[in-house]
């Protein structure tokens, strides 16, 4: 720290803000989340970068706080009952998850010979996922609730709970230490830590809500805020002095007032400082990553730290798989928790202050996380699009088509219903073809029959008789899958009649050019309104009906004028203007009755006149 | 006991024609009246049959009412012939629907009662160029009763429209009495002509 404290800590706020606000804004735009935003503004920013903040460690300890606060708003979420509900997935999963991993990175060091304890301290950093990563990943794909979100967060749990014996653990074996003492100090620090829970919940149950309440009829929200910040930061220090994790204090915290009054009024006024903290420790992370480190050995760190996320990625999988997980769940679990977590920087320095390892060692290993951490918000990426692939392009499966009709009707909507129904009551029923199951399964139950299939593949097309077929009616809702399969047909199938559903001009246009017949979607239902305005408005029905029908044509011709000189858009200006006026000119005469209809009147009255002028 | 009368109205451009329009006035609120404007009721032009049939069979006397148009009805009121009067309903060996109940016009022309006359500007009288619908109220077993003509109607001033829409009230109230018109024949006539009935 600096000598002039004020202006060294303002200066540092701004740096680290402005980074903030430059990086993770353009982050989410490129799709690549906050998280990713965050890491890279602190390598930007970092003492291998720009170096605008030459230390990073106390930032990281002092950060790590948003993780704690973000614990404890979890724990605002979640009532005991619920809690207990999530036992076997926190031990058996989380328990099954560390020890498997360590297990398998000590084999994996024992292997390559390395020191045993180098292996083992190693597997226990590994083991550990970052709480924070992961909880605003999930958050941000919206899966909190759902199995993989509730297995991850678990898996979480256990790993904070597991921090007391690894830290134990690591005491134990660091050179120089008696086995007997060590275990000796175990024992009152554990009996110290039981006290300590059992203190907090008890008291957290009968004391917590009395005082909460007792500062909320103060009425100064300052002061409310000023005390939950309190709780949170005396109950962390508090773990702290018996060796537990943070986290897990305001874990329980958070718990032990998720049925209070109060709760929704806690998160709000927490979460920004969570939000706030949890960003300056992704760009803490950021600054961690030793880049002068990496660039000596780059290959021994990145492989390090891909073979570490690939390592934990097959294990998280094969046990979500295990305890009963769809793939799909089991994937994005697998993902979530794939990096390795802040704990390991903490981890590692432990065991460099034991010497257990050198501090080069040290810091290695913790550029072999950071490199991990970043390649979650990578997969998260890869994972979205791979999702919006799966849900948009389905698979070439499809339902085999009894017989070959004449009609095809692709698309089972609103359009293709009507379509459908009109013909199969005139005895000509289509061959429906619809890629939701559940629209189907719905018709299905009103005595209509559709195939389930992708009419953009040319292999459905091919199957549902589109070589024997006359007529495809292209119902479905996705404009560019509908012109797509349209350009196909046209191309490969010359003899097929397509008659398109026409999203707007633009796709009017593409249409007009294979020369493919089409509706425009909301045309005929606006002109319909319209007719119904006009005779709200006084017109007699007829005479709405001929004023819409005329208006229509008119709109239809100016359609066929601007089509050829569509990309001129001064021309189709003019043109449209001209034809404005036309229209116009024509209703106004109809208006004031100067039109046909008043000279099909006259005509029938002057019929009589030269008789009646001669009488 | 009231006859229930239906007037058939076809006139695409009713909010235009002045006459039609004072006539149509008149008659619209009279009890045991029904008016059925057919291009208000379909202005795209299919005619509902069962509908129509339904309406019919309610009614004891069918008026209908529309401009002289190329010496016949408007066409909507030709394809309300057409898609209406159906084969089993209408006409055939049991269809007794219509049978009995009087079919009558009401028809404004521009032209004056002197033009329809043989050796005159239209060289037929009214009666004759309406013979097919004599021949079809007939084939259905329906009397078919002389028209009520407003004729020459540019020359009708405000008055003079009133005074007839005034009398057209009068003439649908005598129906609704059971008061009829003469039944006409033409077949049976030498020189077929109407008088305007003032």
């Amino acid at each position: 720290m600096a000598e002039v404290h004020t202006p060294a800590l303002l200066l540092q706020g701004a740096v680290y803000l402005g980074a903030a606000v430059l990086a993770v804004p353009l982050s989410k735009r490129l799709g690549l989340g906050s998280v990713l935003g965050y890491l890279i503004a602190g390598i930007l920013i970092g003492p291998w970068g720009l170096g605008l903040i030459a230390e990073t460690e106390t930032v990281l300890h002092f950060s790590e706080f948003g993780v704690v606060m973000m614990l404890f708003l979890i724990g605002l979420e979640i009532e005991l009952d619920k809690l207990l509900e999530l036992r076997m997935p926190i031990f058996g999963m989380g328990g099954l998850q560390v020890l498997l991993t360590i297990g398998l990175v000590v084999a994996l060091g024992l292997f390559l010979h390395l020191d045993w304890r180098l292996a083992l301290v190693a597997g226990m950093g590994v083991a550990m996922s970052s709480t924070a990563i992961a909880m605003q990943v999930l958050a941000e794909q919206g899966v909190l609730a759902q199995p993989s979100g509730r297995s991850a967060f678990a898996v979480l749990l256990f790993q904070d709970l597991a921090v007391i014996p690894l830290m134990i653990l690591l005491l134990v074996i660091a050179p120089g230490t008696e086995t007997a003492t060590g275990f000796h100090m175990d024992w009152l620090a554990i009996t110290k830590a039981i006290a300590l829970v059992v203190v907090l919940i008890v008291g957290g149950k009968y004391l917590l809500r009395p005082i909460l309440r007792y500062i909320a009829n103060t009425g100064l929200r300052e002061i409310f805020i000023a005390f939950a910040l309190f709780l949170i930061i005396g109950v962390s220090i508090l773990m702290t002095s018996v060796g537990l994790s943070m986290g897990l204090g305001a874990f329980i915290a958070g718990v032990l007032l998720a049925d209070s009054e109060y709760r929704q009024e806690l998160e709000l006024d927490i979460e920004p400082f969570k939000g706030l903290l949890l960003g300056l420790f992704f760009i803490a992370v950021g600054m961690s990553v030793n880049l002068p480190l990496i660039m000596q050995q780059p290959w021994l760190v990145l492989g390090l730290g891909l073979g570490f996320v690939l390592l934990k990625l097959v294990l998280l999988f094969g046990l979500a798989r295990g305890f009963g997980h769809k793939s799909q769940d089991a994937l994005l679990f697998a993902l979530t928790l794939s990096q390795v977590g802040e704990f390991a920087f903490v981890i590692f320095n432990a065991a460099a202050d034991a010497r257990i390892f050198p501090d080069d060692t040290a810091s290695l290993l913790n550029s072999v996380v950071a490199i991990s951490m970043l390649t979650t918000p990578l997969f998260m990426l890869a994972h979205g699009v791979y999702m919006r692939k799966r849900l948009n392009r389905k698979s070439a499966r499809h339902d085999t088509f009894e017989e070959q009709r004449a009609v095809i009707v692709a698309g089972f909507g609103r359009v293709g219903q009507v379509i459908t129904r009109l013909l199969s009551s005139v005895g000509q029923p289509p061959t429906v073809i619809d890629f939701d199951p559940n629209q189907i399964d719905l018709m299905r139950q009103f005595g209509h029959k559709a195939y389930y299939g992708d009419i953009t593949r040319p292999d459905v097309l091919r199957a549902a008789g589109i070589a024997n077929a006359k007529l495809l009616i292209l119902a479905i809702d996705n404009a560019e899958d509908a012109l797509e399969t349209a350009r196909y047909v046209h191309k490969h199938y010359p003899q097929v009649t397509i008659l398109a559903r026409a999203r707007n001009r633009t796709y009017a246009f593409e249409y007009m050019d294979m020369e493919i017949d089409f509706v425009r979607e909301t045309f005929a239902g606006a002109l319909q309104l319209g007719e119904k305005v006009l005779t709200e408005l006084g017109y007699s029905r007829f005479h709405a009906y001929r004023t819409t029908w005329r208006f229509r044509q008119h709109d239809e011709k100016l359609m066929w004028e601007s089509h050829p000189i569509r990309n001129d858009m001064q021309q189709v200006v003019v043109n449209s203007l001209r034809m404005r006026n036309d229209l116009t000119r024509i209703l106004t005469e109809e208006q004031q009755g100067n039109d046909r209809r008043e000279r099909i009147n006259q005509g029938w009255e002057q019929v009589g006149r030269p008789e009646a002028g001669s009488r | 006991m009231a006859q229930r009368v239906l007037i058939l109205f076809a006139h695409p451009y009713a909010e235009a024609s002045r006459v039609n329009r004072a006539l149509l006035t008149a008659v619209c609120e009279l009890p045991n009246v029904t008016v059925h404007d057919l291009y208000e009721h379909y202005p795209e032009q299919m005619i509902d049959v069962e509908h129509e049939q339904a309406l019919v069979a309610e009614h004891d006397v069918l008026v209908f009412q529309h401009p002289l148009f190329w010496y016949s009805c408007p066409s909507l009121m030709k394809n309300w012939l057409d898609t209406v009067l159906t084969f089993g309903w209408a006409y055939g060996d049991d269809a007794d629907a219509l049978r009995g109940k009087p079919w009558v016009h009401a028809i404004t022309s521009g032209g004056a009662a002197n033009v329809y006359q043989r050796m005159a500007y239209n060289q037929f009288s009214i009666a004759e160029l309406l013979r097919p619908f004599e021949q079809t109220a007939t084939l259905c077993g329906m009397p078919y009763l002389q028209p009520f003509l407003t004729q020459d109607v540019n020359q009708l001033d405000e008055i003079a429209l009133q005074k007839r829409a005034a009398q057209y009230a009068a003439w649908v109230q005598a129906l609704v009495e059971g008061e009829l018109p003469p039944v006409v024949h033409t077949a049976h006539a030498p020189q077929v002509d109407f008088l305007a009935g003032e």
